[in-house]
C-alpha cells in the first residue's frame, strides 16, 4: 500500500520532512563540496594545487569561503531598487533548488507495510515543472541586473535573459524526443521506461535513452550549460568584459547566493540530465540506487568543471549564432526524425 | 572541429593527473638555489678582522648608491672600513659590488627571506655583514 496522507497523515507528513530534508542536505553539500572540488581539479589541470592550506588538502576551504562571505559587509548601493535588489537573490536561488522535487532518487522502499517512493513529489508534469522552474531563473538574473543600477549589471542582465531564452527552446525540444520515447511526462515514469535490457534484447547494457537519443543527450547537456550559465557560455559574468556581471554590485550572503544558485543549478542540470537520458537511480550498478544517481550527477559535475578548464568563453555572436542556426534546427530535426521512427515501429 | 575539442579536453585531463603540479609549497618544502644566486650580502672575515681594504670600490660601482664606507686606520696601520652598511631597501642585488672587489672580501649568499617590520633593520651594518 503507498504511503499517502489519507491512509497514514503523521507517516506521510513524517517521511515527506525526512525526505525534503535529506534531500536538500545532500544537494547543499555537494554545492559546497562542487566549489572545493572545482578549485582542486582546475588548480591541478593548470598545474597548480588549488587551496591547501585550510585543512588538509584545503578540505576545510568551503567552511572558511562560507564564514568569510557571512561576516562580510552587505552594501546595498544607494541608487539601487531595494526590493527588487533584495529579491533577485532570493528569486536565483529558490527555483534551483525546488527543481530537485521531482528527481527520483532510488526505487520504492517499504516501511511497516507501506511502500514510500524515493521522490519528494512524483508530478505527472515533471518536465514542464522542471522547464518552468528553468525559466523562473532567467528573473532572478535579469531583476539583479535591473535593480544593481550598474551598467555591467545591467549588460549581464540582458545578455543571460537574450541568451537564456534561446536555449531553452532548443533544451526544451531535446526533451520533447525523450518523452516521444517514454509517452509520460513524469520523471519516475521515465526512469521506469529506461529499466530492463537495452532495446529489449542486449542484456549487459542498461535501456537508457542515451543509447536512443545521443543526438538530444549532446544538445541537451551543451544547452544546460548554455542556460545554467556556466563556461564556455559564462557571458553574463564575462569577468574580462561586465567586472562580474549581474552580481558586480552584490556583497556578503547575497553574492553567496547567486554562487550557491550557480553550482545549485549545476547539480539540477546534471540531475535532470542523468534522470532523462541516464536511466536516473537505475544502472550501472544494481541495487545501488540513490548511489548510482549521485554518481552520475558527480561525473557530470566533473565534466562541467573540466570544460570549464579547457575552453575559452564564446563570443556573443557565436553564441546566437550556435543557439538559433545550429541547435535549434538539430532539436528540431532530432524530434522529426524520432517521431517519424517511433511511427514506423509502432504500426 | 570535435577532434580539437577532445584534444583540448584530453590536455587539460593528462595535466590533472598527479605528478604534473609545478607549485612549490614554498614555506614547507624550498627549491635549491643556485651556486650564482644573489641574495644578501656577506662581508668576508680573515683571521681577526674583515678582509675589506676600504678602497671605496664598491660605493663608487653601486648602481643604486646603496653603500656607505668611511675608511680608517688601525694600530698596525692598515686601512679598514670603520663604518659599512648596506640599505637593503635601496639594493638592487645587481653584484657589481661584488665584482668590483679587487681582495675578494665581499660575497653574495643565497639569503633572500629579507622582509622585515621597520625601516631601520634593512640597514644592514658591518657587524650584521660579517658572517
Amino acid at each position: 500500500m503507498t504511503l499517502s496522507l489519507s491512509n497514514a497523515p503523521l507517516w506521510f507528513v513524517i517521511s515527506m520532512l525526512v525526505k525534503i530534508v535529506l534531500v536538500f542536505v545532500v544537494v547543499l553539500l555537494i554545492v559546497a563540496y562542487a566549489t572545493w572540488v572545482e578549485r582542486k581539479v582546475i588548480g591541478h589541470m593548470q598545474t597548480r594545487l588549488g587551496p591547501m592550506n585550510t585543512g588538509w588538502h584545503g578540505l576545510l576551504q568551503p567552511i572558511a569561503d562560507g564564514l568569510k562571505l557571512f561576516f562580510k559587509e552587505d552594501i546595498v548601493p544607494s541608487q539601487a531598487a531595494k526590493v527588487p535588489f533584495l529579491l533577485a537573490p532570493m528569486m536565483i536561488l529558490v527555483p534551483a533548488f525546488i527543481t530537485v522535487a521531482v528527481i527520483p532518487f532510488g526505487p520504492d522502499i517499504t516501511i511497516g507495510g507501506y511502500t514510500i517512493p524515493l521522490q519528494i513529489t512524483d508530478l505527472n508534469i515533471g518536465i514542464l515543472y522542471i522547464l518552468a522552474m528553468a525559466g523562473l531563473g532567467v528573473y532572478g538574473i535579469v531583476l539583479a541586473g535591473w535593480a544593481s543600477n550598474s551598467k555591467y549589471s545591467l549588460l549581464g542582465g540582458i545578455r543571460s535573459s537574450a541568451q537564456m531564452v534561446s536555449y531553452e527552446l532548443a533544451a526544451g525540444l531535446t526533451i520533447v524526443a525523450v518523452f516521444m520515447l517514454s509517452e509520460t511526462l513524469s520523471m519516475r515514469g521515465i526512469v521506469q521506461a529506461q529499466q530492463g535490457a537495452l532495446y529489449g534484447v542486449i542484456p549487459f547494457l542498461p535501456d537508457w535513452y542515451i543509447f536512443y537519443q545521443p543526438l538530444a543527450f549532446g544538445l541537451f547537456v551543451i544547452c544546460g550549460l548554455a542556460e545554467i550559465n556556466r563556461t564556455p557560455f559564462d557571458l553574463p559574468e564575462a569577468e574580462t568584459e561586465l567586472v562580474s556581471g549581474f552580481c558586480t554590485e552584490y556583497s556578503s550572503m547575497k553574492y553567496a547566493l547567486f554562487f550557491m544558485a550557480e553550482y545549485a543549478n549545476m547539480v539540477v542540470i546534471a540531475a535532470i540530465a542523468a534522470t532523462l537520458f541516464l536511466g536516473g537511480w537505475y544502472g550501472p550498478f544494481p541495487g545501488l540506487g540513490a548511489i548510482n544517481l549521485l554518481l552520475k550527477i558527480f561525473a557530470f559535475m566533473f565534466f562541467f568543471i573540466w570544460l570549464r578548464a579547457t575552453f575559452p568563453r564564446v563570443r556573443y555572436d557565436q553564441l546566437m549564432f550556435m543557439g538559433w542556426k545550429v541547435f535549434l534546427p538539430l532539436a528540431l530535426a532530432n524530434v522529426v526524425i524520432t517521431g517519424i521512427v517511433v511511427v514506423l515501429v509502432q504500426s | 572541429m570535435f577532434k580539437e575539442f577532445l584534444k583540448g579536453l584530453s590536455i587539460t585531463f593528462k595535466h590533472m593527473l598527479p605528478g604534473h603540479s609545478t607549485t612549490v609549497q614554498y614555506p614547507k618544502e624550498r627549491l635549491e638555489i643556485s651556486d650564482r644566486f644573489r641574495g644578501l650580502h656577506r662581508l668576508v672575515p680573515a683571521h681577526d678582522r674583515e678582509k675589506c681594504v676600504a678602497c671605496y670600490l664598491c660605493p663608487t660601482v653601486c648602481p643604486a648608491k646603496c653603500i656607505t664606507v668611511e675608511s680608517a686606520e688601525n694600530a698596525k696601520g692598515e686601512k679598514y672600513p670603520r663604518v659599512y652598511k648596506i640599505d637593503m631597501l635601496r639594493c638592487i642585488f645587481c653584484g657589481y659590488c661584488v665584482e668590483a672587489c679587487p681582495v675578494e672580501a665581499l660575497e653574495m649568499t643565497g639569503d633572500f627571506e629579507l622582509a622585515n617590520y621597520n625601516r631601520e633593520d634593512f640597514e644592514f651594518a658591518k657587524e650584521r655583514l660579517l658572517r
